[in-house]
């Protein structure tokens, strides 16, 4: 029940409340429609991190990376150090 | 595939863990590009190596949350570490945290007549003090799982001669769904839906560990997706009063094994700062809108956790305004009160100072099929995850 997993919108239907904000989002495949009130910001292509039907934060695609970026400076940094 | 499913269990119940498993990567999953960069192996191995070059002293660290107990149980990250590094499962699952007193207040209620009592499942097989959930729709009570409180509102709009009750369980997470549901609630004059408070909040638990005489913990793996909500800022007075590192984390493989690294690196040069290591969904502040409802929906309030006791403002209730959608109060159960029993050792394995296969009931009378304590219910519950993927 914990686990928010990321998924992306497909697309964002209109409704005549903010709150009510819907889209339908992808989970590699599987199809549910989650509540996008928290997300004002998202736009259908974006990944949304899910949690019990609602999104509650977009995945920044930048930050994304910075997850290998930061090996490769570590490593790039025990370089410099091993040729001092 | 899930071990324990009762065959008489809502079709749902299937269908949900399905996807659930899905959702954990047991299967290949090659459409969803963060998932698959997540989960390199090569990169893994990176991190565990460099943990090893840094590493020159015993560590204590624990992971606030059951959902990266569950990763670093299933793809054995534990056992990447360097001798003498040490991961502790904390209590952050809400399954296994909400308290006896409040199972046997969601039986009370679902065995009523005219309630449709509606639940995440994993909240279905929790034994309260005489029988689950389960076991209640068996006997013919209206118990109905849902996926998201949403779904709940619906069945109340549709059945407005019945008493539609949900189960509000989980950390700062489900606040903000949760609190949607009651806020929409009262927007659309629904007389006839309620909600079972028992929330939880991550940082006054996190408090009441490191407070404590037994305290092993040295350093935290803070949970990335509640930090989505609530942001970081809470953590800083915490690092700073009983000096340990806080590293934000998220919930793949790699996530953790940097979240470990970057958390080690502060212990070994004598830091203890607050670090991010899930930036591409935690931003310092949170997310506001979300923290907007749950505010006013809810308060801050003093709450029982299963096996640990009552922890001041630990927890979410009400406020004034929605007092008229407890569920404990409108069924007159705000005075039950429930003593836990004692063989079940969760409470300690919660606040890290014994592992589940420590447990003299671990796989000989508390199994999955069979649970004593909500720890072996839960896919985040620590007593599960060993007893899936450990065999001791
Ligand atoms: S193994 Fe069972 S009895 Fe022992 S602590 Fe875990 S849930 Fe409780």
């Amino acid at each position: 029940m914990c686990l928010a997993v990321p998924g992306k919108i497909l697309s964002i239907s209109d409704t005549e409340s903010e709150l009510m904000r819907t889209g339908r989002v992808s989970f590699g495949g599987i199809v549910k429609e989650v509540n996008l009130a928290y997300t004002p910001e998202a736009k259908v292509g974006d990944y949304v991190i899910v949690h019990v039907g609602f999104a509650l934060n977009t995945v920044d695609e930048e930050e994304a990376k910075r997850v290998f970026q930061y090996l490769d400076e570590i490593e790039g940094l025990d370089e410099l150090r091993e040729t001092e | 595939m899930l071990k324990g499913r009762r065959k008489s269990a809502n079709q749902n119940l299937i269908t949900i863990s399905t996807l659930d498993s899905r959702l954990r990567g047991d299967i290949k999953w090659n459409k969803l590009k963060f998932i698959d960069e997540y989960r390199d192996k090569e990169a893994s191995l990176k991190y565990s190596s460099l943990i090893n070059d840094i590493t020159t002293k015993k560590w204590n660290i624990m992971e606030v949350c059951g959902g990266q107990t569950h990763s670093i149980v299933k793809f054995g990250i534990d056992e990447l570490l360097p001798e003498g590094v040490n991961l502790i499962h904390g209590p952050g699952c809400p399954v296994c945290v909400t308290s006896l007193e409040l199972i046997d207040k969601s039986i009370e209620i679902a065995s009523r007549e005219n309630v449709i009592f509606c639940s995440f499942g994993d909240m279905l097989r929790v034994p309260g003090s005489k029988k689950d959930l389960l076991q209640v729709k068996a006997e013919g009570g209206d118990v109905r799982m849902m996926y998201s409180p949403l779904d709940a509102l619906k069945i109340a709009r549709e059945n407005p001669d019945k008493e539609v009750v949900f189960f509000a369980v989980g950390f700062e997470t489900t606040a903000p769904a949760n609190a949607m549901a009651v806020y929409q609630a009262k927007a659309q004059g629904l007389k006839n839906f309620s909600i079972l408070v028992s929330h939880v909040l991550v940082p006054p638990a996190m408090e009441a560990i490191l407070s404590s005489k037994s305290n092993l913990v040295q350093g935290f793996l803070a949970a990335g997706h509640v930090c989505a909500v609530m942001g970081y800022n809470e953590y800083f007075p915490l690092a700073e009063k009983y000096k340990v590192p806080i590293v934000v984390t998220g919930f793949e493989p790699l996530d953790i094994l940097q979240g470990i690294y970057m958390c080690i690196k502060q212990l070994e040069e004598g830091r203890h700062e607050v670090e991010n290591q899930y930036a591409r969904v935690v931003n310092r502040e949170g997310n506001q809108s979300a923290m907007n409802i749950v505010s006013t929906v809810f308060k801050v309030g003093t709450r029982k956790w299963r096996g640990i006791g009552e922890i001041p403002d630990s927890g979410l209730v009400l406020q004034d305004d929605y007092i008229d959608y407890d569920a404990s109060l409108k069924f007159g159960l705000a005075e039950m009160t429930v003593e836990e029993p004692k063989e079940c050792i969760s409470g300690i394995i919660l606040q890290g100072l014994k592992k589940p296969h420590e447990c003299e009931a671990f796989g000989k009378i508390c199994t999955p099929e069979h649970p004593l304590g909500a720890t072996m219910v839960s896919n985040e519950g620590a007593c599960a995850a060993y007893y899936r993927y450990r065999k001791v």
